[in-house]
């Protein structure tokens, strides 16, 4: 299958700070793609730079088989950037502002009020963007995406900001785009996102990517990581690694009856990443 | 086309909402129309507040609309919404511009009615206003394009919508001020506005004007090129 996005060893710095470092990846046509990194890693500039908002110092970047400098509005119209630098009209309700895209794009009424129920906001229709929370603002610019139909979707941390009962909504909500074969870039910091929705995910570490692969993937590469887990009668918990000594340990621990409960632990993206980077990802 | 439909309404739906632009739109029409109905002096000149309050509002309502509605759009991320949405900056422009011209062209009738101009002098009139008009929001939109936020918007706004409105007034009383206004449109459409229904067309405006235009236009077009709409 053809790439829908392929980025080729783009590199950018603000002033003396390098934020990307030879950036290589490409996307199919169909396929979600998770972009992980801790604030500050540089995910929004890729985003910008891919979206055409940003010039790259070098190295190049193709949507739909065009290089991202030279989008136009056209182009534009085939793909949804939801990033918090898009703004909502603060006097206009959630409505009103879906309104303004649906006749620039000559979207029906019908699919307007779609896109609010599917965002959950058809209570909130009437609502003046001034009065919205921060999660319902950015479930407000998801639903402007979700409404146009795009080919592509751009995501900033989509569920950034939000209660986990909304967030798995808009994790669902993003699953049923790919179904219809949506090609979707998604940036997000928390760890059970990306093993959720995406098909591969690239984490992006001081400007490099330091990792690739499907998250089962990379667990497995690094099951070395196996551990023991035990809580101990005191409260207190201990973890040790999974090789022969282990034995010798834990029996100790059972015949003295410190031990409450034992179990073992398969390495996750998150301690992937803290491998990595000796960083932890917020949340 | 559509486009530029589309930011039209949505403008025109905003201002509705909006009490700082909204108020342009309406306080010196009101003021003309309470104080030529209020205010009777001897020897005062026919009309005298209309045509005051109307070189006023040229110079200030569709200057400080189209910066604040621009650098507000700007400052709110809105104004990327559009440009991402395939509305091309032109398309925005036309749209917005149409719009805030629409407004102050109704304030523009209130003034014919409120001056009783009507037949040869209310076209005169409102052509002059509409030149005034379109100036000024050439004015405004350069400050729009080069500010970007709200707040620089405003302190570069305030000058010069102080210069271009009030200078028409303050060379009423003072000799060298009306001499240094004379190069400003404003003051120019002040005179045009003075000399109505005489059938003399003044040349030295008409060029002062189309000169004032000249000048905004490259303006414009330097802070387009620089910043675009970003
Ligand atoms: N316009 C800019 N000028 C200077 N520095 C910038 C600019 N934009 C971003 N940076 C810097 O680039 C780095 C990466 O920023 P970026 O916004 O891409 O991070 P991020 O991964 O999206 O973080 P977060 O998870 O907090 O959104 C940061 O150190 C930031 O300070
Ligand atoms: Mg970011």
């Amino acid at each position: 299958m053809e790439n829908a996005i392929s980025i080729n060893g783009i590199t950018k710095s603000f002033g003396e700070k390098k934020v990307l470092d030879d950036i290589n990846l490409d996307i199919k046509k169909g396929e979600i793609l998770g972009l992980l990194g801790p604030s500050g890693a540089g995910k929004t500039t890729l985003i910008k730079i891919l979206t055409g908002q940003l010039e790259a110092d070098s190295g190049n970047s193709v949507i739909n088989g065009k290089d991202s400098q030279r989008l136009t509005g056209r182009d534009y119209s085939g793909f949804g950037i939801m990033m918090d630098n898009c703004g909502l009209y603060e006097r206009f309700s959630c409505y009103e502002n879906l309104k303004v895209f649906a006749r620039i794009y000559n979207i029906s009424d019908d699919k307007i009020r779609a896109a609010l129920e599917s965002t959950g906001l058809a209570d909130a229709g009437k609502t003046p963007v001034s009065n919205l929370s921060k999660g319902m603002k950015s479930r407000l610019r998801l639903a402007r995406v979700f409404m146009t139909n795009p080919k592509i979707l751009f995501l900033d941390e989509p569920t950034c900001g939000l209660d986990p009962a909304t967030a798995d909504e808009i994790q669902k909500l993003i699953l049923r785009e790919k179904e219809k074969g949506k090609t979707i870039f998604l940036t997000t910091h928390t760890m059970t996102e990306a093993e959720k929705l995406c098909d591969n995910v690239a984490l992006l570490n001081e400007g490099k990517i330091v990792e690739y692969g499907s998250p089962a993937e990379i667990c497995r590469r690094y099951n070395h990581q196996k551990r023991i887990k035990i809580h101990l009668t005191d409260g207190t918990e201990m973890e040790i690694l999974h090789d022969e000594s282990a034995a010798e340990i834990i029996s100790e621990l059972i015949k003295n009856g410190s031990a409450e409960t034992i179990h073992t632990t398969e390495p996750d993206l998150k301690t992937v990443f803290m491998e990595l980077t000796g960083k932890e990802l917020s949340q | 086309m559509r486009n530029i439909d589309a930011v039209f309404l949505k403008q025109l739906k905003e201002t509705l909402r909006n009490k700082t632009i909204l108020i342009q739109f309406l306080m010196f029409p009101v003021m003309a129309f309470i104080m030529e109905n209020a205010v009777k002096i001897e020897n005062m000149p026919e009309n005298f507040f209309v045509k005051l309050f109307a070189v006023m509002f040229v110079g200030m309502a569709p200057l400080t609309c189209m910066s604040a509605i621009i650098s507000e759009e700007k400052e709110k991320n809105t104004l990327r919404a559009l440009m991402m949405s395939n509305v091309r900056p032109v398309e925005y422009l036309i749209g917005t511009g149409f719009y805030v011209w629409l407004m102050c062209m109704a304030g523009a009738g209130a003034f014919a009615v409120c001056g009783g101009y009507n037949g040869m002098k209310f076209c005169q009139f409102m052509l002059i206003m509409s030149t005034g008009i379109l100036l000024s929001e050439l004015v405004g939109a350069i400050i729009g394009v080069s500010c970007k936020n709200q707040m620089s918007a405003t302190s570069v706004t305030v000058p010069v919508m102080m210069i271009f409105s009030f200078l028409p007034m303050l060379s009423m009383f003072n000799k060298s001020v009306e001499k240094a206004a004379e190069i400003t449109y404003t003051q120019q459409l002040n005179k045009l506005i003075n000399g109505l229904g005489t059938t003399e067309i003044k040349a030295e405006s008409i060029v002062v004007i189309v000169v004032n235009f000249v000048v905004m236009a490259v303006l414009f077009a330097a802070a387009f090129r620089k910043k675009g709409l970003e």
